[in-house]
C-alpha cells in the first residue's frame, strides 16, 4: 500500500524523538503495522525511504523481531504463552483448545480475518499464569473456558477487557500506541491486581513493613 | 524475615501510578536533594549503598556509574533496560504498571549523576499498557517541570524517550539492546569497547535495570544507612520477589535480600495440599534449578551462588511433584533456540541440536547416551558463545540431569505426558488459588 | 610523516615476539606460522568474532577468547590449539556445531577442493557425526543477483559477504535476515545485489554458499591451471588470477596486490572474459580481386599489408586504441614514426581536444610514479574532475571510499550531479556541467589547500573546455598533486610510448582526412562504436586499410588486410595503470601461432625492410603549450548541454557473451534538475528522448535535486539507450519516445 502524508508526518515525528534518525526504525515498523496490519514490501520501502537506508537493511531488522509480521495477522492477534512457567500451568492445554476451536494453528488466521494465533514466549507475567495476550494486552489467569469465551467475544465484536489494561482494541490501534502515539488509555485497568498486591496485602495482615528512617 | 514493601508500599492506592499518588508519599523530593548534593557525591552515595544491579547480573551500580568518563565533552546516555523477558521474571512490568514515577525520578537522579541529558527507556514491545503508563508518567513529569530544560532552575536538562522493542529476548543483553535502540538487529556487540566508553551512538552510556533505577530515589531520600539496614553486607537492600509456579498465592512479595525461598513460598500460601515441591529456580530459567533441600538458603547473590545456582532476577519459580522436569527443560530449550540471535555458532547451532534432542525425549524417543551427549553439547556452548545467552541455554539441562537422571532415562522410552498427567499440573486442576 | 609504532611483547605457544600494539592475536599467530582456524575473520573487514572457530586460551582468563577480535597486550600469554587443551576442545566443539547443519554435498559444490570449511573439517573434525537429527534445509539456490547465487543451507553465517557489501562496496543490498537457526543471507524483495563488486563475496565466502552463475558446476579447483594476470578492462591496474582448464578460461579471481586492489576487483574484471574466445579471428585475411575477404597465409598477408603501407607511407594514419600493452604501444610508436614516417598517430578512440593533447604531453607523458593509491588513502582532500571513480576506475572508488569512511579524506567532485558513487564516498558535489567545469575547478582552491591534497582528472575532462588547464593551474597554485585517470588499461602506456599526435593529426583529423591527405590507415583495437565521427566512412574513403584485431568487427569487415593478434591470455606483456605502475603478466594459455600486436608489427617492419627500435619518443619531442580550449555553444529552447559517461557495465564489446553480468548493469536513465525538467517539459518517471545529429536515445527521466541546471545526463552506450555523443554537445531533449 502507499502511505499517506499524515503517516509520513507521523514517521517524521518519531524520527524527531531521537538524536540519530535510524533509532526511529523499530517504532516506524510499528507505525507501518498500524497502517497495514503487517509489514509489506511497501512498508519496508517506506521506512527505507524515510531513513535513507537500503530495503535490505530494513528487511534485516523487520525479520529479526517476532512482533513484526510479514503477512497479515487477524484483527485480534492472540498469544498463548507456552513457556514452561505458563505452559505447564495450563498454557499448553489452552493452546490446543484454542487451535481446535478455531481450526487454525500457529501463525495462522481464521478465514474471517478476525483472529490469529501465536505461540508466545514469556510475557513477564508468570505470577499470573497461565497468560494469554490479545493484541498484546494481558489476559491473565486464563482457563480453556475463559480463553474460548474471550476469543469468541472478540470475534463477534463484543467488548473484552484486559485483566490489567483497557478494553481490547484492534491490532492496528495497539501498534499505533507502540509507535508512541498517545491513545489516552493510560488510566484504564486499575492500579494493581490481586497478584501484584499479594505481598503488600500479606504484609499488612501480618503488620509487617519497611523500617522507618532514623532521623 | 518480615516483608518490607518499599517500592510496592502504595500499590494498593487507586492512583498509585500517577504523579499525585507518587508525590503523596514523598515522591519527587529525592531528585531535589540530589541536585543540592552534586553529581559526584550521588555516585558515591550509590556506591556506598552497595546497590547491585537487579536485572540478573548483580553488578555494583555505583561502580557502573563511575565507569562513565566525565568531562570528556561527549554526550552521555542513560538507557533503562525495561526488556524484562527472562522466563520467570515478572517484577519490572508490575513496577512500571503500578509505580512508574519511581523509575522516572530514579532516572533523573542517575542522569544527573552521570551528566546525561538524554535518557531512554527500552521497553519490551509486548506490553502496550505498560507503554501507556510509563509514557503518561513521563508526560506528567514534563508538565511538573521535572523533565526538560533547566529542571527546577538547576541548569540541568533531561529528555526521556520511551522506546518500544519488538519481540526479542536477546535485547535484554545490554549491547544488543543498544544496537536495537539504534534501529538495528538486536545482536550483541563485540566488547571492548564497553558501553561506558562507546555505547549508544558510540558515546559513553550506562544501561541499568528498571528495579535498580527505581531504588535510587529511596536510597537518596532515606540514606545509605537505612538502605543497608536491609539485606546483607554483600547484598544490601530490598527486592521485588515475584513468586510464581505451583504456590497458592503467586505474586509480588517485597522483602529484604536474605529472606529464604521457604519464607517467600510460605507467604505465598505454600504449595497445594497433597503435593510437594519438586524443584525451584531462584531467578529465571537461566539459573540452575535447585531441589527443596536448599529452600532455606538466603536469597542473596552470595548465598545462592554458594548453593550452586544464581540469584538472577530474584523471582523464584516453584514446580511441584506433578511436573515433568523433562517437559520443563525441553520447553526452556525451545525458548533459547527461538531467542538465539544467530550471530555465533555455538549458540545458534547448539540450541538447535539440544532442543531437537530434548523434544524427542519429551516424546519418549531417544537413547540413554543422548543424556551424556547433551551434557557435552552444553559444555561446548558454555563459555564459548558470543554472549551470555549461550551460557543461559546450557544451564537448565546439566542442572536437571544432576537431580533427575532417572526421569530422563525413562523419557527415552516413555513420553513425558504419559509419565506425568499434564492436566494435574495446571492451575485449573487446583495448582494455585 | 613520521609514524611511531609502539610495540608490545606477546607470547604465543611459548614463543615470545614483539609486534605493534593493537595487532590481533590471529595476525600474530600468522606471523609465527601458526594457523588458527577461522571463518568470519578477514583482514580487510572489521572483526565480528561470530563463528568462534578461532577460540584460544589467554592466560589469566577463564574462558577461551576469539583470536580474531582481541588485540594483543604487553605480556599477554596466548596458547593456541597446539598447546592448550582449552583451545583445542573449544575449536573442536565449534567445528562440530558448524557441520551439523552443513550439507554433505562437497562432491557437487563449487567450493569443494578449495573450501576452508572442508579443509578444516578434514584436518580437525570428527570422522563420524554425532548429529542424528534433521538438517536445516532451504529451497536452493536463490539468486541474490543475476550473477550471484546463494545456497543457504551451506552458509555458516560468517557475515563476510554482508560486511563486504556494507563496509567495502557500500552496496548494502544483501543482509542477514531472520534470526537464530533461521538466520540467512538475503536481499529485499525489490532490490537484487546489483553491485559492481558483488563477485568478491563469492571469492571470500569460506564455504560454497555463494557461487556465480558463470562458474557454477563448470570445473573443479584441482583441474584448473592458475596464472597471475593483469586485468585488461581498465586503468585501475588490478592483479587478478586467471584459472584455465583445457585452454579455456573458467574463471578469474581478484588477486593479492596490497598497493593497488588489495584483495578486491570489480565484476567486469572478474566476469567479462567470454570475449577472449568468442568470435575470434583465426587466420589473416586479404581482400581478393572480387573484393571479398579471404583467408591468407601469414607471409602473403604480411606481404600485401607491407606493400599497401609502403605506398601510403607517411600519409598513413595509425589508430591504436587504448587496450595496448606497454610493449605493443612502443611497437606502434616506433612503427608509425620510424618505419612509416608518420606523426598521424593517436591512441584515443573517443572525444578529445588539443587541450588534452597538450595536457597529456606536458603533465602525464613519461612521468615517474607520483600519486599512488596509498597517497589517496591518506590525502586530506581529493578533488575529482570529470571523473566518477565507481564507473570509470572502480578500484580508485574502493580506495577513496575506504579513506572517506575512516574520516581521513574528504572527497569533492566537479560533476553535474551527486552520483551514487560520490554519495558512497560521503563526497561533496561541486555542481557543474561540461561547459562550467573549468570555472568550478578554479573556484575549488580552498578544498585542496591542505598539504597532501590531490586532484584527479578523468579522461572526460577533454570534453570540458579549459578544465585540464584549470586543473593544472590549480595544482600549481595550491601545491596539490595532480593525476590523470583514463578509462582503458593501455591508455597510460600509450601516452608514455608517444602514441599522441605531436606534430601530427589526431584521431578526429585522421578520420576526416581519410582518402584525402591521409591515404592509408593502420587500425588496432578500435571499433566504430568507440569513435566520435564516422570511422566506417573513413575506412571506406581510405585507399588502404590494415587492421590488427582479435575478433571480427566492423573495422575488419572493411579492411584490405586483417592480421589477427593475440588476446591477453595468449601473450605476455605489461599494463601500466593510472599511477604509472607496471604489472607484467605471462602467457596463461599457450597458443600456437598467436602473435601480439608488437610481434606482427615487427614482422611488418621487416617486410618493409626496416626494424622497430626502442627509442624514447618523449626524450626529444617538442611538447605543445597547454592552452585552455574554448567553446561557442548556444543552447536554444528544448535543448540542453549533454553530460555523459559510460557505466562500468554497458554494451562494451569486451563484455559480450556474459548475460549474467549484463543483467546486473545499471539501467539507462535521463537525469535533469527539477528546474530543467520544467523548462524542457519533462515529467519525472516518464520517457524522454535525447537527440543530436541523428544519434538519439530514449530513457526514463529522473528529476535529480541538486543537479546543475541546463544540463541533461544520460549514460553513453548503455543497453537500451545506446547514445554515442560526447559530453558538451548541445542536444535536443523532448518528452516521449523517439
Amino acid at each position: 500500500m502507499s502511505f499517506s502524508e499524515q503517516t509520513r508526518e507521523k514517521a517524521r515525528d518519531i524520527i524527531s524523538r531521537y538524536p540519530q534518525s535510524r533509532s526511529a526504525l523499530l517504532p516506524m515498523l510499528h507505525l507501518v503495522q498500524s497502517e497495514e496490519g503487517y509489514v509489506s514490501a511497501d512498508g519496508i520501502a517506506f521506512c527505507a525511504e524515510e531513513l535513507a537506508l537500503t530495503t535490505a537493511d530494513v528487511a534485516a531488522v523487520a525479520t529479526f523481531y517476532t512482533m513484526y509480521h510479514r503477512k497479515p495477522v487477524g484483527e485480534y492477534h492472540i498469544g498463548v504463552c507456552i513457556n514452561p512457567g505458563c505452559g505447564i500451568l495450563g498454557g499448553d492445554t489452552i493452546w490446543s483448545t484454542l487451535c481446535e476451536r478455531l481450526g487454525i494453528g500457529n501463525d495462522e488466521v481464521t478465514e474471517d480475518g478476525k483472529i490469529s494465533l501465536e505461540r508466545i514466549e514469556c510475557q513477564a507475567a508468570c505470577t499470573h499464569a497461565p497468560v494469554m495476550t490479545a493484541n498484546w494486552e494481558f489476559l491473565d489467569n486464563m482457563t480453556p473456558e475463559s480463553a474460548i469465551d474471550a476469543v469468541e467475544k472478540l470475534r463477534r465484536g463484543e467488548e473484552v477487557k484486559s485483566t490489567r489494561g483497557p478494553r481490547i482494541r484492534t491490532f492496528k490501534e495497539n501498534e499505533l500506541t507502540l509507535a508512541g502515539f498517545d491513545d489516552g488509555l493510560a488510566g484504564e485497568g486499575g492500579n494493581a491486581d490481586e497478584s501484584m498486591l499479594a505481598g503488600l496485602k500479606r504484609a499488612k495482615e501480618l503488620g509487617q513493613s519497611a523500617p522507618e528512617v532514623k532521623k | 524475615m518480615t516483608l518490607t514493601p518499599v517500592l510496592s508500599a502504595h500499590w494498593d492506592e487507586a492512583d498509585s501510578f500517577t504523579i499525585g499518588g507518587y508525590m503523596r508519599h514523598g515522591g519527587y523530593t529525592a531528585f531535589k536533594k540530589a541536585f543540592a548534593t552534586g553529581p559526584d557525591d550521588i555516585i558515591n552515595t550509590v556506591k556506598d549503598s552497595g546497590l547491585r544491579g537487579r536485572g540478573g547480573a548483580g553488578f555494583p551500580t555505583g561502580m557502573k556509574w563511575s565507569f562513565v568518563p566525565q568531562n570528556d565533552g561527549k554526550p552521555h546516555y542513560l538507557v533503562v533496560n525495561a526488556d524484562e523477558s527472562e522466563p520467570g521474571a515478572c517484577k519490572d512490568i508490575p513496577l512500571m504498571l503500578a509505580n512508574p514515577h519511581a523509575l522516572i525520578e530514579g532516572m533523573i537522579i542517575a542522569a544527573y549523576a552521570m551528566r546525561c541529558n538524554h535518557a531512554f527507556i527500552y521497553l519490551r514491545g509486548e506490553v502496550p499498557h505498560v507503554f501507556r503508563r510509563v509514557n503518561a508518567a513521563i508526560r506528567e513529569a514534563y508538565t511538573a517541570g521535572y523533565l526538560g530544560k533547566n529542571i527546577m532552575g538547576s541548569g540541568f536538562d533531561l529528555e526521556i524517550v520511551l522506546h518500544a522493542g519488538a519481540g526479542a529476548y536477546i535485547c535484554g543483553e545490554e549491547t544488543a539492546l543498544l544496537d536495537s535502540l539504534e534501529g538495528r538487529r538486536g545482536q550483541p556487540r563485540l566488547k571492548p569497547p564497553f558501553p561506558a566508553v562507546a555505547g549508544l551512538y558510540a558515546s559513553p552510556s550506562c544501561v541499568n535495570n528498571v528495579e535498580t533505577i527505581a531504588n535510587i530515589p529511596y536510597i537518596v531520600n532515606n540514606g545509605v544507612e537505612w538502605f543497608r539496614s536491609f539485606g546483607t553486607e554483600k547484598s544490601p537492600g530490598f527486592k521485588l520477589f515475584a513468586v510464581s509456579g505451583h504456590v497458592k498465592n503467586p505474586g509480588i512479595y517485597e522483602a529484604p535480600l536474605g529472606i529464604t525461598a521457604r519464607e517467600l513460598i510460605e507467604h505465598a500460601g505454600g504449595v497445594r495440599d497433597g503435593h510437594e515441591i519438586k524443584f525451584w529456580l531462584p531467578g529465571g530459567s537461566s539459573v540452575p534449578m535447585l531441589t527443596p533441600d536448599l529452600l532455606d538458603t538466603p536469597m542473596t547473590y552470595e548465598d545462592i551462588a554458594a548453593a550452586g545456582s544464581m540469584l538472577g532476577t530474584g523471582t523464584p519459580m516453584v514446580f511441584d511433584d506433578s511436573t515433568s522436569v523433562v517437559r520443563a527443560v525441553a520447553g526452556w530449550l525451545a525458548f533459547y533456540k527461538h531467542e538465539s540471535c544467530g550471530k555465533c555458532t555455538p549458540c545458534r547451532e547448539g540450541t538447535y541440536w539440544i532442543s531437537d534432542l530434548l523434544h524427542r525425549l519429551e516424546n519418549g524417543e531417544g537413547q540413554e547416551s543422548d543424556l551424556d551427549k547433551i551434557v557435552e553439547l552444553c559444555a561446548q556452548i558454555s563459555g564459548r558463545s558470543f554472549c551470555a545467552l549461550g551460557d543461559a541455554a546450557s544451564t537448565p539441562f546439566p542442572a536437571a540431569i544432576k537431580h533427575f537422571r532417572d526421569e530422563f532415562v525413562t523419557a527415552t522410552s516413555t513420553p513425558a505426558n504419559d509419565s506425568f498427567d499434564p492436566f494435574a499440573a495446571t492451575v485449573f486442576a487446583g495448582a494455585t488459588r | 610523516m613520521t609514524v611511531t609504532t609502539q610495540t608490545v611483547t606477546v607470547t604465543v605457544d611459548g614463543v615470545a615476539v614483539e609486534v605493534p600494539a593493537g595487532t590481533l592475536i590471529i595476525r600474530v599467530a600468522e606471523m609465527l606460522g601458526t594457523a588458527i582456524p577461522r571463518f568470519c575473520d578477514h583482514p580487510l573487514l572489521s572483526p565480528v568474532a561470530a563463528c568462534r572457530a578461532c577460540l584460544v586460551e589467554i592466560e589469566g582468563q577463564g574462558k577461551p577468547q576469539p583470536a580474531c577480535a582481541i588485540p594483543v597486550a604487553d605480556g599477554m600469554v596466548v596458547k593456541t590449539q597446539h598447546t592448550s587443551e582449552m583451545a583445542e576442545k573449544a575449536q573442536a566443539g565449534v567445528m562440530e556445531f558448524l557441520l551439523i547443519n552443513h550439507p554433505l554435498d562437497c562432491p557437487v559444490c563449487d567450493k569443494g577442493g578449495e573450501c576452508p570449511l572442508q579443509n578444516q573439517a578434514m584436518a580437525n573434525g570428527r570422522s563420524e557425526t554425532r548429529f542424528n537429527g534433521t538438517k536445516r534445509t532451504f529451497p536452493k539456490p536463490i539468486n541474490v543477483s543475476a550473477q550471484v547465487l546463494l545456497d543457504r543451507e551451506r552458509c555458516v553465517s560468517c557475515a563476510r559477504c554482508t560486511r563486504f557489501a556494507e563496509q567495502i562496496a557500500g552496496d548494502q543490498f544483501i543482509a542477514l535476515l531472520e534470526r537464530g537457526a533461521k538466520q540467512q543471507v538475503g536481499t529485499s524483495e525489490d532490490q537484487p545485489f546489483d553491485s559492481y563488486f558483488s563477485g568478491n563475496t563469492i571469492q571470500i565466502c569460506p564455504v560454497g554458499a555463494l557461487t556465480s552463475a558463470k562458474y557454477r558446476f563448470r570445473s573443479r579447483p584441482f583441474d584448473l591451471v592458475s596464472s597471475p594476470s593483469a586485468c585488461e578492462h581498465c586503468a585501475s591496474g588490478c592483479a587478478i588470477r586467471t584459472d584455465v582448464r583445457r585452454s579455456s578460461v573458467m574463471r578469474r579471481l581478484a588477486w593479492d596486490a596490497p598497493e593497488v586492489n588489495e584483495e578486491w576487483n570489480c565484476d567486469k574484471g572478474r566476469f567479462a572474459f567470454p570475449y577472449l574466445s568468442e568470435g575470434r579471428l583465426t587466420t589473416p585475411l586479404v581482400r581478393d580481386e572480387d573484393g571479398n575477404l579471404v583467408a591468407a597465409s601469414w607471409p602473403e598477408a604480411l606481404r600485401v599489408a607491407a606493400a599497401g603501407l609502403k605506398k601510403s607511407g607517411a600519409a598513413t594514419g595509425v589508430l591504436t586504441g587504448g587496450r595496448v600493452t606497454v610493449e605493443d604501444a612502443k611497437a606502434y610508436a616506433s612503427f608509425a614514426r620510424e618505419v612509416l614516417g608518420t606523426n598521424d598517430v593517436d591512441f584515443r578512440a573517443r572525444a578529445l581536444s588539443n587541450e588534452e593533447t597538450a595536457f597529456l604531453a606536458t603533465h602525464v607523458a613519461g612521468k615517474p610514479i607520483d600519486v599512488t593509491y596509498g597517497d589517496l588513502e591518506v590525502a586530506p582532500s581529493v578533488l575529482l574532475v570529470d571523473f566518477d571513480p565507481e564507473d570509470e576506475s572502480p578500484i580508485v572508488f574502493l580506495r577513496l571510499r575506504k579513506a572517506a569512511l575512516q574520516n581521513r579524506t574528504k572527497v569533492f567532485s566537479v560533476a553535474p550531479y551527486m552520483t551514487a558513487g560520490l554519495a558512497k564516498m560521503k563526497g561533496t558535489l561541486i555542481a557543474a556541467g561540461p561547459l562550467e567545469a573549468a570555472a568550478a575547478i578554479a573556484g575549488a582552491a580552498d578544498h585542496v589547500k591542505a598539504a597532501g591534497s590531490i586532484i584527479l582528472v578523468g579522461e572526460r575532462a577533454a570534453t570540458s573546455p579549459g578544465a585540464l588547464k584549470a586543473a593544472a593551474d590549480l595544482a600549481a597554485s595550491t601545491g596539490a598533486r595532480l593525476a590523470w585517470i583514463p578509462r582503458r588499461a593501455g591508455d597510460r602506456g600509450a601516452v608514455d610510448a608517444g602514441l599522441l599526435p605531436i606534430n601530427g593529426r589526431d584521431t578526429g583529423a585522421i578520420l576526416a582526412e581519410a582518402g584525402k591527405a591521409v591515404k592509408g590507415l593502420l587500425i588496432g583495437g578500435v571499433s566504430a562504436s568507440d569513435v566520435d565521427g564516422n570511422l566506417v566512412a573513413a575506412i571506406d574513403n581510405a585507399e588502404f586499410v590494415v587492421s590488427l584485431e582479435t575478433r571480427h568487427t566492423d573495422v575488419t569487415e572493411r579492411a584490405d588486410v586483417v592480421l589477427p593478434v593475440s588476446v591477453v591470455t595468449e601473450k605476455s606483456g605489461t599494463f601500466r595503470n593510472w599511477e604509472g605502475r607496471d604489472r607484467s603478466f605471462n602467457v596463461a594459455i599457450p597458443t600456437a601461432g598467436a602473435l601480439s600486436d608488437a610481434a606482427v608489427l615487427e614482422e611488418l617492419a621487416r617486410e618493409l625492410g626496416s626494424e622497430l627500435s626502442d627509442t624514447n619518443f618523449w626524450a626529444s619531442a617538442a611538447k605543445p603549450e597547454l592552452v585552455a580550449g574554448s567553446y561557442n555553444a548556444s543552447v536554444g529552447a528544448g535543448q540542453a548541454v549533454l553530460s555523459t559517461w559510460k557505466h562500468l557495465l554497458d554494451k562494451g564489446s569486451l563484455q559480450e557473451g556474459e548475460p549474467y553480468l549484463a543483467a546486473t548493469a545499471r539501467v539507462a536513465v535521463i537525469r535533469v534538475s527539477p528546474a530543467t525538467a520544467r523548462s524542457l517539459n519533462l515529467t519525472d518517471g516518464s520517457q524522454a528522448t535525447v537527440e543530436c545529429c541523428g544519434n538519439k536515445a530514449t530513457a526514463p527521466v529522473i528529476e535529480t535535486p541538486g543537479m546543475v541546471d541546463g544540463v541533461v545526463w544520460i549514460p553513453t552506450n548503455s543497453e537500451g539507450a545506446a547514445l554515442n555523443l560526447p559530453s558538451g554537445c548541445v542536444v535536443n531533449v523532448s518528452g516521449g519516445a523517439a
